[in-house]
């Protein structure tokens, strides 16, 4: 070494890119941060609540799975977050930010409440329920695109504009339950159709929710052989991975850009359609409830696979329903679950690092001192 | 009634200021913080359990310390919103994780922060109150000049609001200077746009994101505190907040990130948001499409930005993206 003693500085450790980890290497990572996270969401809760941990745990699996009905309602909310987050998948892979999906189940939803109530009692349930899918499909799709089309031709920023989109579909969701509201000026719709049920989705083996939760299995399925084994797939990531090669080797990057937006819109429409004409019957600004922005973290948090997003989108919606629980039985706010939510989502990122990344201490020969 | 129109715009585009004057500063950095609505929120409900706090130790309202009243909000709206600008910093420098997926946790934790401790406080603390009213905080808060009211519209527009109205224009102001005339904000602003090239001036690119994310988080907070205090008379409501935050993102597309358009862009924004209130004769159903009107604003410029292509009000080229030395 030329260089002198003194002005030498080295740090201690240095941060390496893994070139590739052993999988279970990689889920015991993930795994030991949920459980820390657990952990320091389990003091938080015995701070606040004062009651020992177990008992936290054991109410919180009380509120999520303790009766026939909240297994259901689980199921049932597992479902509609796992179809969002299916949803804006593909844009993600592509590397196009849509965070706007919150605002394409709105308008799916609206456009399904627009058939029950406008063609409500003109032709037969059935033929209404083909309208209704085919109109929330649009309006989904339609609201997804217009961001598309700009970004495919002016490189518009995508995700400030889907963000603002956002806000737009609620205000206009505000101005027709406004419009709509049963009484007059009372600014609710209510249940619609709620005499002839017409539009009302079928309830499958007696269960209102089993329906939702069979076609969102089967978008599952279909997305994860799309991504997996189709040419669209294929296209989706070499434009996700880099929009120069994809132009290099002659794929149409803004032909792939609108039309995957196309696809992650038609199935936040369909997510509205099961929302309104499936479960709730109505329509209010709050019926995608935060599933746009949730569905980003469970999509990002199961690597964009569908089938590891059952288990994260269970994870999310167990947490919720369980915080739930805690709250009304120490009195205490419902936004705890948010804070769960929050502590292991950070968790979580934070260990995607560890996968990632290796931490090596800065390699000193034999002999040398450390500076 | 003109003059008492501004006067209300300004009152709701100040938190918006704060908001899109912190996010600029971290944007310019190339984090795309979309944590801001969370720690707005944090930063609120941060002076609300200070004040709390100090109330509640007092034997009577009327003991209060008007100094003590303003700086111990003030310092905790600081430190909760520094705290979640560097958990933001933390996870996206440091660890490298996603901005998008980052900002929306904080989001989330944040609003969720706020909502909780907003409704669980007086269960928290037993006290008998029925619910978190700090009139005396607030009235500290609110004090304006004393011959504001005496210098008719003049007055009205311009000299009736409390200090920390002003204490937003001015960081907007300083923030401006700071990024366009000053080694630092070049420095800055080459983070933003190439941080390899940055990195290769001998910049620490790492450093300068920590302190953006954190400065940045800090300005937005305070848009928080202003609005429990000043806005709301220190009365916490839940969701009360409501999408402020998101329009202060909002703001910084319309400022094509430069803060001291923010502080006229949010005047604007503040009117957009009220006008309703002000037009005769206007249905229920039709003042929800006038509250669009901020959002349909910012897409018509943002659309507009990207079509014109100049290079002066372009966003940060590297914004959203994560730096890594090795990996280019």
């Amino acid at each position: 070494m030329s260089m002198p003693e003194k002005s030498r500085r080295e740090p201690k450790f240095h941060i390496v890119k893994r070139s590739s980890i052993v999988w279970w290497k990689a889920w015991l990572v993930r795994v030991a941060a949920v459980a820390a996270a657990l952990v320091v969401c389990a003091l938080i809760t015995v701070v606040l609540t004062g009651k020992n941990p177990i008992g936290v745990y054991a109410t919180m699996i009380d509120g999520a799975l303790g009766t026939k009905r909240r297994v259901w309602s689980l199921l049932q909310n597992v479902a509609m977050l796992l179809c969002v987050s299916l949803a804006v998948t593909p844009a993600f892979k592509m590397r196009f930010w849509n965070i706007g999906a919150e605002g394409q189940v709105l308008a799916g939803g609206l456009a399904t409440a627009a058939c029950m109530i406008l063609l409500g009692n003109r032709m037969p349930s059935s033929l209404l329920i083909v309208v209704m899918a085919a109109a929330s499909i649009a309006a989904g799709a339609l609201w997804a695109v217009i961001p598309a089309l700009f970004r495919a031709r002016w490189n518009t920023n995508e995700t400030l504009f889907t963000l603002m989109m956002n806000y737009i579909a609620i205000q206009l969701v505000s101005f027709f339950t406004y419009k709509w509201s049963v009484p007059k000026g009372s600014g609710q719709i209510g249940v619609i159709n709620r005499e002839t049920k017409a539009g009302w989705l079928p309830a499958v083996f007696g269960s209102d929710y089993l329906l939702n939760i069979l076609i969102v299995a089967g978008l599952t399925v279909f997305l994860y052989v799309y991504l997996r084994y189709s040419k669209h797939g294929y296209e989706i990531e070499v434009v996700g991975e880099s929009e120069n090669t994809a132009r290099y080797i002659g794929i149409n990057v803004k032909k792939v850009i609108v039309r995957t937006m196309l696809l992650s819109g038609a199935i936040c429409g369909i997510a509205g359609l099961l929302l309104v004409g499936g479960t709730d019957h109505t329509i209010t600004r709050d019926i995608a409830a935060g599933r746009g922005f949730t569905a980003i973290m469970v999509s990002w948090l199961a690597k964009f696979n569908p089938l590891y997003m059952i288990l994260t989108s269970f994870l999310i919606v167990f947490l919720q329903k369980g915080a739930v629980e805690i709250s009304t039985i120490f009195g205490l706010n419902d936004s705890f679950s948010d804070i769960l939510t929050g502590i292991i989502i950070f968790f979580i990122i934070g260990s995607e690092f560890f996968i990632s990344y290796s931490i090596r201490r800065s390699g000193l020969k034999k002999g040398e001192k450390a500076a | 009634m003109i003059a008492a129109f501004i006067q209300r715009a300004v009152v709701q585009g100040i938190p918006l200021l704060f908001g899109s004057t912190g996010e600029i500063i971290t944007e310019k950095s190339g984090n795309l913080n979309l944590g801001i609505p969370g720690i707005m929120y944090v930063g609120g409900i941060s002076g609300v359990i200070g004040a709390f706090l100090y109330e509640h130790s007092l034997p009577s309202p009327e003991s209060i310390n008007p100094f003590l009243a303003v700086a111990i909000p003030m310092l905790s709206c600081v430190l909760g919103s520094l705290l979640m600008g560097l958990l933001y910093a933390f996870l996206t420098v440091t660890l490298r994780a996603n901005q998008n997926v980052t900002g929306l946790a904080l989001t989330t934790f944040g609003t969720g922060f706020g909502n909780f401790f907003g409704g669980s406080l007086i269960k928290l603390v037993k006290t008998d109150m029925p619910s978190i009213s700090l009139t005396a905080t607030s009235g500290c808060f609110r004090q304006t000049l004393p011959f504001a009211d005496k210098l008719g519209w003049f007055g009205d527009i311009f000299l009736s609001y409390s200090f920390l109205a002003y204490l937003a224009v001015i960081l907007a102001l300083v923030s401006s200077f700071v990024l366009n005339h000053t080694w630092v904000g070049l420095r800055l602003r080459a983070v933003g746009e190439d941080p390899t090239t940055a990195d290769a001036a001998g910049i620490s690119v790492g450093r300068y994101k920590y302190f953006a994310t954190c400065i940045g988080s800090v300005i937005a907070g305070m848009g928080g505190l202003y609005y429990v205090m000043d806005y709301a008379c220190g009365v916490w409501s839940n969701d009360g907040f409501g999408d402020r935050g998101w329009l202060a993102i909002a703001l910084v597309i319309f400022a094509v990130w430069k803060p001291n358009m923010s502080i006229l862009g949010s005047i604007l924004f503040g009117g957009l948001f009220i006008v309703h209130n002000y037009i005769q004769s206007l249905g229920v159903s039709i003042q929800e499409i006038f509250k669009m009107l901020p959002y349909v604003v910012t897409i018509i410029v943002l659309v507009i930005v990207s079509m014109r292509k100049r290079r002066e009000s372009q966003p940060p080229a590297h914004l959203g993206l994560p730096y890594f030395r090795e990996e280019r």
